[in-house]
Parts: C-alpha cells; sequence; structure tokens
C-alpha cells in the first residue's frame, strides 16, 4: 500500500517534470517532441551511440554505488567529485610511469585509482570524526583542491612536451588503455560495463547480507543508540567513506584509461554531482541505481544531439535531470507528509 | 485581576496530560503549583505561555478570555515565562538580549533601551553590566535578565518553571526577595515546583496536580504530610520479591564527584553488592542519571573512586564498560536504545553474540520470533523500531539485553507499560539475580521503588539524601524524602 502510494506519486512526478522540461523548450522556441526525440536518438540510436552511453554509464554507476554505502551510514559525501579527481590523478601517475604490457599495467592503474580515491575520502572522514568537521563542508573544500591539483598537474609537470594547455596531458601508452572488445564495428567498453555491475552487486550484497552493511544502516539511522550497543560508531563511519571513496577512484581510473586516455583538468565530468542526484533518484537503493544511472547517462549523452542538430545547448540534459530529481524528492516528501491524502480514487471503502 | 484557568484539556494520543484543569489566582499573590514528574504541571504551564494549544478550555484574565496562540500572543496577553533554563542568548551582550524582546520598531535606538533597562532593573533591584556577554553570567543572573526582559514588555503573570536548579543558595534567597517584591507590587507569580520546602517557604497558597487534575487546593500553610500525600496519592506496598544471598561489593563508590549540565554531585559514596536491587529515587534530574551514565562509562567521574568487580573504572571507555559486563539501558526509547528504519530482526541481530560477516536472515527470523513471544511484544519480526507503541518498544530493549551482564542499569524500565507486563519484566530481571547481577534502576514510580528495591538511594538537588532499606519505609515516608524532606 505504502509502496504503491510512493511509487504512483514518482510517477506523477516524472510526467509533471517531463511536461516542465515541455514547457520550457517551448519557451525558448524549440520543437519539444523533437528535441525528446533527439534526446533518445543520441543516446540510443546506434550501436556506436549505445558503446558511448555505456563508457558514460561505468563511471556514473560506480561513484553512484559508493554513494548508497555512504548514504547508508548517513553521510553526505559531497567529497565524491574529488575522489574520482584523485582516483583520475592516482591512476594517470600510474599510466605515465609504470612500463608493461597491459595485463600488468592496467590492474595497477585501477589498484591506484582506489587507492586515490580511498585516501581523498578518509581525509574527509577524519576530519569528520576526529576534528568534527561536517562531511559536507570536508568533501567541499577537498573537491576544489583536487580539482586545482589536476589542473596543476595538467599544466604543468604533466603538461605535454612543449605546451602547457589545459586540454590534457600526453596521451597515455596504449598498453595504459582499458581494453574493448570489437563488435557490429564498434568497440565495447566491456571492462568498465563490468566494473560497473560488479560494484552494484557487491554494494547491494554488502548492505543485505552482511553484519558490516546492518551496523553501517543502524550507525546512518541512529548513531548514539549504535553507539551503545556496542557498534565502534567512528569505524564504521570511515569504512563507509573508505568503499564510497575506493569505488569513485575507480570511476577516476575509468575516466582517465578508457574515456580520456589523458589526464584532463575537468576529468570527474560532474559525474560526482550527478551520482548524488541518481541515488536520490533511486531512494538509495543499489539495485535501482543502474537504471536510473542509464536514464541519466542517456540524456546527458543525447543531449549533445540536440546541440549539433537544432543549435539548444547541451546544458538542457543537465536542467532535465535537475527538474526530475526535485520533482521526484517532492513527491515522495508530499506522499510521506499526507499519508491519508490519495492521489487517484481509492479502490477499497 | 485575577487569572483564572478554566477546564483546561489536554491529550497527548492516549495520554491525557491535562484532564480538565480549573482554578483561580489572585491578583498579588504567590501561588505554587505541586505535583510529581509527569503530573501535567509543564503542560498546563506550556499552554499558558502559547507553547501548546489546549484541546479544550479557556484561560481568562481579567475578564477576558485570552486568545493564546503563541508564545508571542502569550506576552502581548501580559503573561511571562522563565524556563527552567534561561531563555538568554549567551554569544549576545547583555543590553542585546534585552532589546531581542523589543516590540518597537527597527531600527532600535541603543540609547534609549539601555535607558529601559536600567529603569526596569533598577526597579527590581538588579545590577547589569550592560556590555557583558550573557555567557558570562550565572544562571542566577540570566534568571535576573529574563526577568528584566519580561516585565519591560508589560508581564501581569509571571511563571517560573523549577527555578531554583542550578543556581547557588544565595542566589535563591535573592530570587525568593524578588518574587515577594513582584508579588506585592500586584503581579500574579506562579511558582512550578516539586520542592516542598520551597513552596512551603515560599507561596500564600497552591494547588496540587496529580495525573492531569486538581487533586488540592489551599491557603498556605498546609502541613507537609498533606502535601506528600496530595502530591503522590496513598501507596501500599508489599516487598515484592524474595531477597537472595548477596555476594561481594560488586560496584564502589568513594567519593565520586561527577557533573553533567546543571547537576553536580559531591563526594558520592556507595556500595552495591552482586545480586542486589538498588532503586534511585528523586525528582528528574537530582542526579539519578548523572550516576547512571557515570557506571556505565559514558560519564566520566570527576574525582575519587568507581570500581566495577574489583576493578577501577573511572577512567575506563563504554565500551571497556560493556566488556566488564555493565549494562545501561536509558530511558529514551528511540533516541538512545533502538534505531528508527530498523526492523526488530535487525535489532536482535545488532545486539547478538554471533557476529559472522554473513546474516543467516532465516536463523535470526527465528531467534527474533521467539524472543517476540517471549516478551509479548506486539509486532512482527519486520516491524520497524518506531512503529512500534512505546511500551512495545520498552519490551523490545529489555529482550535486547545480553545474558550475561554483571550490573544492569536502568532508566524507568517500566515506564508506559501495564501492570501486568511489569510485574513480568520485573520477574525476568529478579532472575538475573541468582547469576549474581546487580541492579541498579532509577524510577519515578514509588510502588516500583518499593517493590523491587533491596535499598533505595534518594536525591535531591545533586546530593544523596537518603539512603533506606526498602523494607523499613513506606510510601509516605519515601514521598517526604523526594521532597526533601526528613519525617519528624
Amino acid at each position: 500500500m505504502n509502496l504503491s502510494r510512493t511509487a504512483m506519486a514518482t510517477v506523477v512526478a516524472f510526467i509533471a517534470a517531463l511536461g516542465v522540461g515541455i514547457l520550457l523548450l517551448l519557451a525558448v522556441g524549440a520543437p519539444p517532441f523533437e528535441t525528446l526525440g533527439l534526446l533518445v536518438e543520441g543516446s540510443l540510436g546506434s550501436a556506436s551511440k549505445i558503446s558511448i552511453t555505456l563508457l558514460a554509464w561505468s563511471p556514473l554507476v560506480l561513484a553512484a554505488a559508493g554513494l548508497v554505502v555512504t548514504f547508508a551510514a548517513g553521510l553526505w559525501n559531497i567529497g565524491v567529485e574529488g575522489q574520482i579527481i584523485m582516483g583520475a590523478i592516482a591512476a594517470t601517475w600510474v599510466a605515465r610511469t609504470i612500463e608493461g604490457p597491459g595485463w600488468v599495467v592496467i590492474p595497477l592503474t585501477i589498484v591506484a585509482g582506489v587507492v586515490g580515491g580511498v585516501v581523498w575520502a578518509l581525509l574527509v572522514g577524519v576530519l569528520k570524526t576526529r576534528g568534527h568537521v561536517h562531511e559536507i563542508f570536508g568533501g567541499l573544500g577537498l573537491d576544489f583542491v583536487a580539482a586545482g591539483l589536476a589542473t596543476y598537474l595538467v599544466i604543468g609537470p604533466w603538461s605535454r612536451t612543449g605546451v602547457a594547455s589545459t586540454s590534457g596531458t600526453d596521451i597515455f601508452p596504449e598498453e595504459a588503455w582499458m581494453p574493448t572488445i570489437d563488435a557490429l564495428g564498434v568497440e565495447w567498453p566491456v571492462i568498465p560495463v563490468l566494473l560497473g555491475i560488479t560494484s552494484v552487486v557487491l554494494v547491494w550484497l554488502l548492505l543485505k547480507g552482511t553484519l558490516f552493511g546492518l551496523r553501517l544502516k543502524a550507525v546512518g539511522n541512529n548513531a548514539y543508540s549504535s553507539y551503545l550497543m556496542g557498534i565502534p560508531t567512528d569505524r564504521y563511519i570511515l569504512g563507509a567513506f573508505a568503499i564510497g571513496g575506493g569505488l569513485a577512484g575507480i570511476a577516476g581510473t575509468v575516466q582517465v584509461t578508457a574515456f580520456h586516455h589523458k589526464l584532463v583538468p575537468a576529468v570527474s565530468g560532474g559525474y560526482g554531482f550527478l551520482a548524488i542526484l541518481v541515488v536520490l533518484l533511486a531512494g538509495f537503493s543499489a539495485v535501482a541505481i543502474a537504471p536510473i544511472a542509464l536514464f541519466f547517462v542517456a540524456i546527458s549523452v543525447g543531449s549533445t544531439q540536440i546541440d549539433l542538430r537544432l543549435g539548444l545547448d547541451s546544458a538542457f540534459g543537465g536542467v532535465l535531470q535537475g527538474i526530475i530529481v526535485l520533482f521526484v524528492l517532492f513527491a515522495g516528501g508530499w506522499a510521506a507528509k499526507h499519508p491519508n491524502s490519495s492521489l487517484t480514487p481509492q479502490e477499497e471503502p | 485581576m485575577a487569572l483564572e484557568i478554566r477546564d483546561i484539556y489536554k491529550h497527548f494520543g492516549p495520554v491525557r496530560a491535562n484532564d480538565g484543569i480549573s482554578f483561580t489566582v489572585q491578583e498579588g499573590s504567590l501561588h505554587g503549583i505541586l505535583g510529581e514528574n509527569g503530573a501535567g504541571k509543564s503542560t498546563l504551564m506550556k499552554i499558558l505561555s502559547g507553547f501548546y494549544g489546549a484541546d479544550s478550555g479557556a484561560v481568562i484574565l481579567n475578564g477576558e478570555v485570552l486568545e493564546l496562540g503563541s508564545p508571542a500572543d502569550a506576552i502581548d496577553a501580559g503573561i511571562g515565562m522563565l524556563h527552567q533554563d534561561p531563555l538568554v542568548f549567551l554569544p549576545l551582550t547583555v543590553l542585546d538580549n534585552f532589546a531581542l524582546g523589543s516590540p518597537g520598531p527597527i531600527p532600535l535606538d541603543r540609547s534609549e533601551i539601555l535607558e529601559e533597562l536600567n529603569r526596569v532593573s533598577s526597579g527590581l533591584g538588579f545590577e547589569f553590566d550592560p556590555s557583558r556577554l550573557a555567557g558570562s553570567l550565572t544562571i542566577g543572573e540570566r534568571q535576573q535578565l529574563a526577568i528584566t526582559r519580561l516585565m519591560w514588555l508589560g508581564a501581569k503573570v509571571l511563571i517560573f518553571d523549577e527555578p531554583t536548579t542550578g543556581i547557588s543558595a544565595t542566589q535563591r534567597l535573592q530570587l525568593f526577595a524578588t518574587l515577594r517584591k513582584l508579588a506585592e507590587n500586584g503581579l500574579i507569580v506562579l511558582f512550578v515546583s516539586h520542592k516542598l520546602e520551597e513552596v512551603e517557604d515560599l507561596c500564600d497558597s497552591v494547588t496540587i496536580i496529580r495525573q492531569g487534575r486538581v487533586v488540592f487546593e489551599a491557603e498556605m500553610p498546609v502541613p507537609p504530610e498533606t502535601l506528600v500525600e496530595k502530591m503522590f496519592g496513598k501507596v501500599f506496598v508489599e516487598q515484592g520479591h524474595d531477597a537472595v544471598p548477596l555476594g561481594d561489593a560488586l560496584l564502589r563508590l568513594s567519593g565520586t564527584v561527577l557533573t553533567e549540565g546543571t547537576t553536580h554531585i559531591k563526594d558520592l559514596n556507595m556500595d552495591v553488592a552482586a545480586g542486589e536491587v538498588i532503586g534511585l529515587a528523586g525528582l528528574e534530574g537530582s542526579g539519578q542519571r548523572a550516576l547512571l551514565r557515570a557506571c556505565s562509562g559514558l560519564l566520566e567521574p570527576k574525582a575519587g573512586v568507581l570500581s566495577i568487580d574489583g576493578k577501577d573504572m573511572s577512567k575506563a571507555s563504554y565500551r571497556d564498560h560493556l566488556a566488564a559486563g555493565v549494562h545501561y539501558l536509558p530511558a529514551g526509547r528511540l533516541e538512545e536504545g533502538l534505531v528508527h528504519g530498523i526492523s526488530i530482526t535487525e535489532h536482535f541481530v545488532l545486539t547478538s553474540e554471533d557476529k559472522s560477516f554473513f546474516i543467516d536472515w532465516k536463523a535470526a527470523e527465528k531467534e527474533a520470533e521467539s524472543e517476540i513471544g517471549d516478551y509479548s511484544i506486539k509486532g512482527d519480526p519486520g516491524s520497524h523500531a518506531e512503529g512500534l507503541s512505546g511500551g512495545n518498544q520498552q519490551r523490545l530493549l529489555l529482550a535486547m539485553i545480553p545474558d550475561a551482564v554483571k550490573l544492569l542499569l536502568l532508566e524507568h524500565p517500566t515506564r508506559g507499560l501495564d501492570v501486568e507486563s511489569a510485574a513480568y519484566v520485573w520477574t525476568r530481571l529478579l532472575d538475573r539475580r541468582l547469576e549474581g547481577t546487580s541492579i541498579v534502576f532509577a524510577s519515578a514510580d514509588l510502588d516500583e521503588l518499593l517493590r523491587y528495591s533491596d535499598r533505595i538511594v534518594v536525591f535531591f538537588g545533586g546530593e544523596v539524601f537518603a539512603v533506606r532499606n526498602a523494607s523499613d519505609i513506606d510510601g509516605e515516608e519515601l514521598g517526604y524524602l523526594i521532597g526533601g524532606k526528613q519525617r519528624v
């Protein structure tokens, strides 16, 4: 009963959000249905477009899976952007420094990404548990530091031979590229997708089936009661940050070794913040993030088409994502606050 | 001018906090409102000060029915409330605190307000340095500041809610002098307290509230035994358990000093034997909670000895106490015990001895079902903690107490349970004595204290006021002791 009410509210919110999106398009004089059609075509219209969408889906899902863990512990890990960037920087260091065959270098870039993300996330965690700095402020501050560090490396020590430009470092040697599989004339990003799927499954298992996950949830819902039960709350908070940061770090690795093949200043692609929206929309459920992340990247990837074909700024994709999240959250909150009002005529007396 | 309270009803769910309260207070009188914890005094005062709306009934001042929709309405109508923690903004100066209540236009004219502050405070006999930060004032001075502000705003009725908590003896005398002066000037002063002596010293008349109703009204003086009897009702109790042979001292306190918030306990000396049941009596905030928190490792003693099972635990952490076999069950069920959004089964998994990484949900659910039956919890294994009624939350908490516990610390263990469940819970608790478990519990229920304790420790104003064998005293005497009086 309650579940179906929430589901109903979500559907209504979704339709309302689309309606507002259409009104917005009409207001700027764009053909609404053609635009929405282009979003779909631009992201799923051909094999090569699907492969691009999947390549974008992987880091988003990895970051979102990590956020499911930190949210379960009641933490607002706004620092996820910085954790992605630090993962990317660490992976770049491996790709630039370590020479060897792909089967050596690629796993090392992943490990390095994990280390970079974990270190950055634990900094936020230690600031919180030892210094009582709220994780939103700690995370936000470290986001700026990571972004600054990436820019500095790109135009400074790691700049392309002879030129210092923000367009990125030298392209990595091919041994450091995440391998793809050729099919239907398209290169498929199999490893990133597998990493994404694995992260979702593991996070789901962790939260559903393990004592660690249950304790994390207890700490997130009531840290003081958990402490009284004898749970070392600080250790669990740090654990949640480590897992969230590790997965974000892998997302950073994917960004540099599978997508850009170099380090660029905006290496995170905004996936950290987008992942927060995905998790909010998914209602903090690990399973739901996979399809919702797909939907979100489809909008992002597809919106480059509306730029090319209609001359409409691709930022429209982000606007649409934002509207959807706000409407769905509002509907969820409204449904929770008005448990007795009906959205649809009631069937039972 | 008179303040009339007419037929006030206020229910919170099934709890009838105010169940038809009516009384009248005349101009210029200092009127005491007495009642034990949970009698409904605070609810009534919150209605008078506009904090709650009453379900029905009226507040009439000077023949006029007041519309009290908010604290601002109450102040406009001339009713001012002085809270136990004076409403003072600590980071602001005295002058700014005073000006905060200003009904005047923006911008404030500070020099004019300064004159007002001096005028009103000198009329009351208070002295302030207007530029001092309120945080540097004592509790007594903060009270004076709050009184000054309310008087400036034109209060005709002043409500004092337990105003002597946390202030020094000198400040108490000064406060009482102020109260008398305010009454002489024609104000109506309501003095809410559960300290018999203060009401005897100060008040011209008194109203006693019990279980949401007025049970007694009189002009003072009234013999103290009448006040006690009216406050607590008649309590006849027989000891409800057989004594078990007591072991060696399990918990030992000697010269222990505890400080928490406004509670200061000096020089605590007490031994609790293995298998003994100690009841902590006293009005809320008299020191019982601080003692329980100290014994559980949540509050570090400032000085003195706190040893458990022969080991000094005064510097040990909460988790060390857990490991030493101490279990503490605080009063706030959903705040400091259960976790919302988590099922009954999950609660048992969290507190289980089994620490394996993967959870066997089938076995866990079976275990939960058997505990639910055992403690007759009304709920399913999947019910979330916040969905249970208060009594069932308490049963769940009791069911979560581990098997092997040496020292059990309980705060209001059966509050909200019906008589039968309470008796059942106590049977289970007392059984633990056979394994040498000691129980220390705080309760506001005299019946419970007398029935289940071996010894009763009475706290009053942060001191151990009396220690009695439960079999040696009756409810009347316990009532006296809780009110801070020895029976002559």
